[in-house]
């Protein structure tokens, strides 16, 4: 019934439109703005339960398919479709938008319509690049997320929000100019920019190379790993607890998702050169960014930093498969499941963390971890939810951060015990900088008299965390449902990446 | 395509047939003849002439507007012993020239106002400016070329000296000038060279010339330099740039937008003319130079663009960047090049007059120009629109996507890499992340910041309206692309 309904263009154009609305609406009043948008959210969100119910996780196809010319003169389609991968990442960008705009709620009167539409008009975007099909479209809506992206960061941020949204603008805008020459090379050798006849072209072993290492810069900036990941603890510690939530919970995944899209079908023989690279800076972001993490001061950075280890695990997971041996498919799979798993699982658990950093600060004005300490005994129940997501973050059994760590260091362990081994740190490093920031803050003697005065969470701020909550439980305890969504297309994926695109 | 012979008139029939050609002529003949009434109107209007000039110019225009449209589907032709063609290019040249120079009325007219100079010398000279431009597009022999870009010069020359009570005006007009008459004379000079070596004037009998030499000779090469040098100033491409800052910021306002948007196009067309239309065969020389000056002003352009703090003067730099694409998008020497570099035009001159026709439309309270960038602090509170409006043209001009800007890129980017020429276009990539740097900055100072002087607006609806259309256009053409590329993609075939 719903088929016959261009869903897909609804999830994006519904929020970008609805963003607009909300702006105009400021002139009724605040109020209106404000239940607006929280309407076209939970709209968008309703659209998407649907999209969720009518997709047939058992196929590997693009499902709710559209196609329209866009450009004549360049050969671009408005093309849009879904698989078991994107999925998953659209429903996480619907319910993150929802809690982001509940959140947002009393922030900045004088300024709030802009500030929900513009994470409206993100929601958009970001939707459009876990949907689109045509590799320009794809981009645009790549790039496109930056503006929105920069004024938030620019207009609500901290103090040096000028010098860490300018700098998270240049260095995305860097890595994504050379996915833009990748795409017209790619183009001018095929005659199409339709993501599934690239992953069908062949390409000669240079060229392959040259095509991954501009997927790599472009997606290795935006997931972010080591080394070009020193714009995500500015941009996180400046951005307003919206745009941290934003930012960790989907815009890093947009990062690895293009891997998924771009470089392993698309290049896989040069991906299978080149793995031992990306494992090797996944290891390092892995090891070496989780001692980082534990020297923070700042919870904001702190989190921050655990983001970019836990992303090392998510290309850890992807690339680890080209070091599996053929007749180890079942183990490849489960490297590229937990991957996925762990993609989404990040996004609540770090969208968590935010959250309650920003319940925090909303209250003290300070993410400085010694200007907190006994917070237990003044807000029990924000106590309670920030442990939970703490444990979550370490990776404890139960909650949704140890299923997707759990697959992938399973999988790397049949590929090199080494690897294993080093990814298994974090299970201590990330056990020691989560839970020591929560000893540290929670726990304790009660710090100052301002933290003895905090009051507890309210209504709202409840809500958004015990939904999130929910989340996190309900993948660490009954993650098939997940992993049965995207099954079909992680095996398509998993054939695609044994193929070598090479010309016969 | 036929030509047509004017002394071989020897009946009733082939005047009539002649008549009929001449048709196309039309546009540049009825501007001429209303220029020259409106001239004369305006001197015996009295009091009233300023508002009355403003008003038949933009008729005016409007009317050249409608006899080009009117010609839109006639057959191309060569008339006048081979001087005057008539070829697609000439039409969409021409088209973008006549709507940009009404644009630049409706906006310029505000700020002339609100200084007490608004004067019909303004319309008239940009009249004459406008029939320059007209003459280059359809010029296909040096005399003709050289014409049409006197007659835009000169008028130039006078507008930039239009407010001549002011120091800055002078000082850029008589910069302006000198520079310019010394490159008119390289190009003059190039041109004679090519005539003494060729024996001709007509760029399609020098380009048949060229095809059947088969050595170079030390004539030919000195006088493509030359007229290579030529082309380079009317571009304002580095190094011969000079003149670009000081002149867009010693000029009014009203005529910096003049000299950013509008002769863009004669520039362009005039380069075609001379290097395709007359030199293709020489396209590995003179791609050679033009990867130069692109190289460099991309370079230069981006780079210095980042230290100013004066807006029109950053606005000059990036100007001499977008050259620089443009010159990419050329120098590949064959039609899809072209083809990119007339699209980047179309579209820069789009953006450049939504910037500054904000600058037009915004005032201090002491009607003194806007100069330092930080006097955009906190635009995005006080007048959102124009603020959106800058916000799209600043992010155009950075080439990122959900603005046409983007397009504009994508093509000059796709003819280097499909000509094979992938290490400019990762030097023009990369110096787009450059140029991002000072777009983002003015974007920092209207949201970012908080307002610490509050500037006003003119009182114009036509030219608000206008402008915000202008704003529209930039993202509107990124989900309607079609429309003008095809045309630009047809200007050459």
């Amino acid at each position: 019934m719903f088929n016959s309904l261009p869903i897909l263009s609804m999830l994006i154009w519904l929020p970008i439109v609805g963003g607009l609305l909300v702006l105009a609406a400021k002139k009724v009043s605040i109020d209106t703005a404000r239940w607006l948008s929280l309407i076209i959210a939970l709209a968008t969100l309703i659209v998407s339960i649907v999209l969720m119910r009518g997709f047939d996780s058992s196929q590997y196809v693009m499902q709710f398919y559209e196609q329209i010319p866009w450009v004549d003169a360049f050969n671009i389609y408005y093309a849009l479709g879904v698989d078991g991968i994107s999925v998953p990442l659209i429903l996480l960008t619907t319910v993150i938008t929802v809690l982001v705009i509940i959140a947002g709620w009393e922030i900045d009167r004088e300024r709030i319509a802009e500030y929900l539409a513009a994470f409206l008009i993100l929601e958009g975007l970001m939707i459009g690049v876990f949907c689109a099909l045509d590799a320009i479209l794809f981009y645009t809506f790549f790039e496109g997320m930056l503006i929105p992206m920069f004024l938030i960061i620019g207009m609500w941020g901290g103090p040096r929000r000028v010098y860490a949204t300018i700098k998270f603008f240049l260095y995305t805008f860097f890595g994504s100019v050379f996915l833009l020459i990748a795409l017209i090379y790619m183009y001018l050798n095929t005659g199409t920019f339709e993501i599934a006849a690239l992953q069908l072209a062949r390409f000669n072993e240079d060229q392959q190379l040259f095509l991954f290492l501009a997927f790599f810069i472009a997606f290795a900036v935006k997931i972010p790993m080591w080394p070009v990941h020193t714009w995500l603890p500015d941009a996180h510690v400046e951005a307003p607890t919206g745009g941290s939530v934003v930012l960790a919970a989907i815009m890093l995944k947009v990062g690895g998702y293009g891997f998924l899209r771009f470089s392993i079908p698309i290049t896989p023989y040069a991906s299978n050169q080149l793995a031992y690279l990306v494992i090797a800076v996944s290891l390092i972001a892995v090891v070496y960014i989780g001692f980082v993490a534990l020297a923070q001061r700042d919870m904001k950075k702190l989190i921050a930093y655990s983001s970019i280890a836990h992303m090392g695990f998510v290309t850890l997971g992807f690339f680890v498969i080209f070091k599996l041996a053929a007749n180890n498919s079942s183990y490849s799979e489960l490297a590229l499941q937990g991957g996925m798993v762990q993609m989404i699982s990040h996004g609540f658990i770090s969208g968590a963390m935010f959250l309650c950093v920003g319940v925090l600060y909303d209250r003290m004005h300070s993410r400085q971890i010694a200007d907190y300490g006994g917070v237990v005994n003044s807000m029990p129940k924000f106590a309670t939810f920030f442990v939970i997501f703490a444990m979550a973050n370490a990776g404890l059994p139960g909650t949704s951060g140890f299923v997707g760590e759990f697959m992938v260091i399973l999988a790397s362990f049949k590929a090199n015990v080494w690897f294993a081994f080093l990814a298994a740190t974090t299970l201590i490093l990330g056990a020691a900088y989560t839970l020591w920031m929560v000893k540290r803050v929670v726990f304790g003697e009660v710090g100052n008299d301002e933290v003895a005065k905090l009051k507890d969470v309210n209504g709202r701020e409840f809500f958004c965390l015990f939904v999130l909550a929910i989340f996190v439980l309900w993948i660490g305890l009954w993650p098939d449902p997940l992993i049965e969504m995207m099954d079909a297309s992680v095996a398509h994926l998993l054939y695609q990446a044994q193929q070598t695109n090479l010309p016969l | 395509m036929d030509s047509l012979d004017i002394n071989s008139i020897d009946s009733l029939s082939s005047l009539f047939a002649m008549l009929a050609k001449l048709l196309v002529v039309m546009p540049g003949i009825a501007l001429l003849i209303a220029a020259l009434a409106i001239l004369m109107i305006s001197l015996f209007a009295g009091r009233k002439s300023e508002y009355l000039t403003f008003v038949l110019s933009l008729a005016t225009l409007l009317g050249v507007v409608f006899l080009i449209l009117l010609g839109i589907k006639r057959p191309d032709v060569v008339l006048f012993n081979g001087m005057y063609v008539y070829d697609e290019l000439a039409k969409l040249i021409k088209l973008l020239v006549c709507v940009t120079v009404a644009v630049i009325f409706i906006y310029a007219r505000p700020y002339l106002v609100s200084r007490s100079h608004s004067r019909p010398e303004f319309y008239i000279l940009g009249l004459f400016a406008t029939l320059g431009m007209l003459v280059m597009a359809s010029a296909q022999n040096f005399i003709t070329i050289y014409l049409g870009l006197e007659l835009l010069s000169l008028c130039l020359y006078a507008l930039v000296a239009y407010m001549r009570d002011t120091n800055d005006a002078a000082e850029a007009a008589i910069k302006y000038f000198v520079l310019g008459a010394i490159a008119s004379g390289m190009l003059l000079y190039g041109m004679s060279i090519m005539y003494g070596v060729t024996g001709t004037l007509s760029l399609s009998e020098i380009n048949t010339y060229l095809a059947n030499v088969n050595d170079l000779n030390i004539g030919l090469i000195f006088a493509l330099t030359f007229i290579v040098v030529g082309v380079a100033f009317k571009f304002g491409a580095v190094p011969f740039h000079m003149w670009v800052p000081d002149v867009y910021q010693g000029a009014p306002t009203a005529v910096t937008l003049f000299i950013a948007t509008a002769p863009k196009f004669a520039a362009f067309v005039m380069a075609i003319r001379l290097l395709s239309d007359g030199m293709q065969e020489l396209v590995v020389d003179w791609q050679q130079m033009l990867m130069i000056l692109a190289v460099l002003s991309l370079i230069f352009g981006n780079v210095i663009a980042i230290a100013q703090s004066h807006i029109k003067r950053m606005l000059a730099y990036s100007a001499i960047s977008h050259i620089g694409f443009v010159l990419l998008g050329f120098l590949s020497g064959e039609n899809f090049g072209y083809a990119s570099a007339l699209f980047y035009t179309v579209i820069y001159v789009l953006m450049a007059a939504g910037a500054f026709g904000v600058l037009l439309l915004l005032k201090k309270n002491d009607d003194t120009d806007i100069d330092a960038l930080s006097e955009f602090k906190g635009l995005g509170k006080s007048h959102p629109r124009l603020a959106i409006i800058m916000l799209l043209v600043m992010f155009s001009m950075a080439g990122m996507p959900l603005t046409v800007g983007f397009y504009a890129k994508l093509y000059v980017l796709q003819s280097l890499v499909y000509n094979n020429f992938i290490w400019l276009a990762i030097l023009a990539v990369i110096m787009s992340i450059v140029g991002a740097f000072y777009y983002l900055r003015v974007i920092k100072y209207m949201y970012f910041d908080e307002l610490e002087q509050s500037l006003g607006t003119q009182n114009a609806l036509v030219a608000n309206t206008v402008l915000s259309i202008n704003g529209l256009l930039i993202i509107g053409l990124f989900i309607f692309p079609n429309y003008l590329l095809n045309h630009c993609v047809n200007a050459f075939q």
